[in-house]
């Protein structure tokens, strides 16, 4: 039953996914008739448009586009044109740089703020107004005092994938149950076995559940960012190719972020479920 | 006095809503031998639980100390082990990982071969080989129960404590498991204390079962001898001639007089030396009566 369920639910996919196709080929093909009914407009606007096509492309462009990309990810032709592979690459990089940075600060200021009701008092009230702020108004102080776009960017997706973080580890560690605590404190664990054996693991669903939440806005504001500062990164790629007026190639980026997204969240689900215990 | 374990005037108060505090007990006395197993009954509420963790060294006690084998007990020990009610299983952790987590706290610098061999022995002696590699999450209540069973015995305690261990169970699987206690601790001389709201486990598994009065201010009433044979059998406990007398009295004590021993107090009453009695089928005492051993 579950599997037919499971079967039925891609058969529906599909079918949805080909009807959105069908739809969208179809749309843009009307456009493209009123467009041939005045082949002088046409002419101008091919000349205007640079290399793209002005009009909507439909999704046999953006497939033959997206088999272009397949066949040459990284190529690098300077600033202005390199592949959308290596674009990627800028951009997974920095998420994972600043992701990474924040898992460091995060979980130990989160145990701390757990383990100490003192701490939890004393932290609250920056955290509190820390974690509204939006990534992106850090930018202007992050890029006046790093003077690095990069690291700025950096900066950036460290301090918002910090507070989920921080907050669900203080959250899951305070909830660690008592009775288990009181089996480390009868087998006199030492506070650091402890940590590790007993509420490191009981609070590792809890602690994952920030660390998606994370991953998915630091993934959210790094193309933001990268709109912003520039320079490398699929987020500029997006910006670049607006510019450019190649509409193809942004909805190629579209997909890119979205399937890139997915993976990140899917990979700490994984992580996510291999931790989760049940009771 | 060189007891075992000597509760020596212990008090625990808690702060009452409006002020002032609440006395859950004062200058309460109680001890025990080596190899003794006590039984400790009582309404619910009147702070048995708050015993046992002061046993255990979770909890300190306002007034008062506890001493074990000659030394005041000032937090959790790995001396005395406890079974906790809701058993407190990690539920990450296998059945041998949990048994393993205590016998590689207690002796660290164990090779890992040595500490699940232990482990394995303890998880044997319960009854649970061929299950070891379970968690918990996959046992039923018995099973869990008896993790929790191997997981203190593994560590050598000199002291079980054990807070309403079957309370949870059926009556089948707690008539099987009170066997395994009953036979590991008379083979190997445990000394245990325990919590029991079950006449009947306590005249089964206990030398010595301790009557508390119902709360606040609770107090050890008296404290009654098993009057039953050592080599007493659950299935044939209700042959024993003593048995009737004894049981008897326990309920007559739960049903009445904890409530109202407060207000009626036998002569000569004494916090520190409660009355030792010994009901039994040459002894039978009326209610109300508590006739002191000589
Ligand atoms: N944190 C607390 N604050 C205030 N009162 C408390 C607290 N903990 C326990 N008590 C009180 O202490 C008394 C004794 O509690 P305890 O848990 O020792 O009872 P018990 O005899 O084990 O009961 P039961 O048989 O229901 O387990 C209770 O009346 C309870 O209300
Ligand atoms: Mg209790």
């Amino acid at each position: 039953m579950l599997t037919s369920l499971n079967a039925r639910g891609a058969l529906l996919s599909a079918v949805i996914f080909t009807v959105f196709l069908l739809a969208w080929h179809i749309g843009v093909q009307g456009k493209a008739s009123v467009a041939q009914m005045d082949p002088e407009y046409a002419r101008l606007m091919g000349v205007a448009a640079t290399q793209g096509k002005s009009a909507m492309p439909g999704p046999l462009d953006v497939g033959a586009q997206i088999w272009q990309h397949l066949q040459e990810p990284f190529y690098d032709r300077g600033p202005n044109d390199k592949g959308v592979g290596i674009q990627l690459a800028y951009s997974l990089g920095r998420v994972l740089l600043g992701y990474a940075l924040a898992v460091l600060v995060a979980l130990p200021v989160g145990f701390l703020i757990g383990m100490s009701p003192l701490m939890n008092r004393a932290l609250d009230p920056f955290i509190q107004v820390m974690k509204p702020i939006s990534p992106l108004a850090w930018m202007p102080l992050a890029l006046y005092t790093i003077k690095d776009s990069s690291i700025s960017a950096i900066f950036v997706i460290f301090i918002c994938s910090v507070w989920p973080m921080m907050i669900n580890t203080a959250f899951g560690v305070s909830a660690t149950r008592k009775e288990w605590l009181n089996v480390a404190r009868t087998l006199e664990v030492r506070p650091l076995r402890k940590a590790f054996t007993i509420i490191l693991p009981a609070a590792a669903p809890t602690i994952l559940t920030g660390m998606r939440i994370s991953i998915g806005i630091a993934w959210l504001v790094i193309v933001a960012a990268e709109m912003l500062v520039g320079g490398t990164g699929i987020g500029y790629f997006v910006w670049n190719e607006w510019n450019n007026l190649s509409i193809t190639n942004v909805i190629v980026a579209i997909l890119v972020i979205g399937l890139v997204g997915m993976a990140l969240d899917q990979t700490l689900a994984r992580v996510a479920r291999a931790v989760t215990y049940p009771e | 006095m060189n007891k075992f374990i000597s509760i020596e005037s212990i008090a625990r108060r808690y702060p009452k809503a409006g002020g002032g505090s609440t006395t859950i007990f004062e200058n309460l006395w109680f001890s025990m031998n080596r190899g003794e197993f006590s039984a400790i009954i009582g309404h619910s509420g009147c702070g048995k639980t708050t015993v046992l963790n002061i046993l255990a060294g979770l909890e300190l006690p306002d007034d008062g100390l506890t001493v074990v084998d000659g030394h005041a007990i000032e937090g959790p020990s790995l001396d005395r082990a406890v079974i906790f009610q809701s058993h407190a299983l990690l539920p990450w952790r296998t059945v041998l990982g949990n048994v393993s987590y205590a016998v590689s706290s207690k002796w660290r610098d164990w090779s890992a071969e040595k500490v699940a061999a232990k482990a394995m022995a303890a998880i044997e002696k319960v009854g649970l080989k061929g299950s070891e590699m379970k968690k918990p999450a996959e046992l039923s209540g018995g099973m869990k129960q008896r993790v929790g069973i191997a997981r203190a015995l593994s560590i050598d305690p000199k002291i079980l404590l054990m807070d309403e261990p079957f309370s949870a169970l059926d009556a089948l699987t707690r008539g099987a498991l009170q066997d395994e206690v009953r036979r590991i601790c008379v083979e190997t001389g445990q000394t245990a204390f325990m919590i029991t709201h079950d006449v009947d486990e306590a005249i089964y598994l206990a030398d010595k079962i301790v009557l508390m009065t119902n709360g606040p201010e609770a107090m050890i009433a008296e404290i009654v001898e098993n009057p039953l044979p050592r080599d007493r059998r659950r299935v044939d406990l209700h042959r024993s001639p003593d048995y009737y007398p004894l049981r008897n009295h326990l309920i007559d004590f739960l049903v009445t007089r904890s409530k109202t021993f407060k207000d009626e107090m036998p002569e000569g009453y004494d916090k520190r030396h409660p009355p030792i009695v010994r009901p039994g089928a040459d002894n039978p005492l009326t209610p109300g009566e508590t006739r002191k051993v000589a």
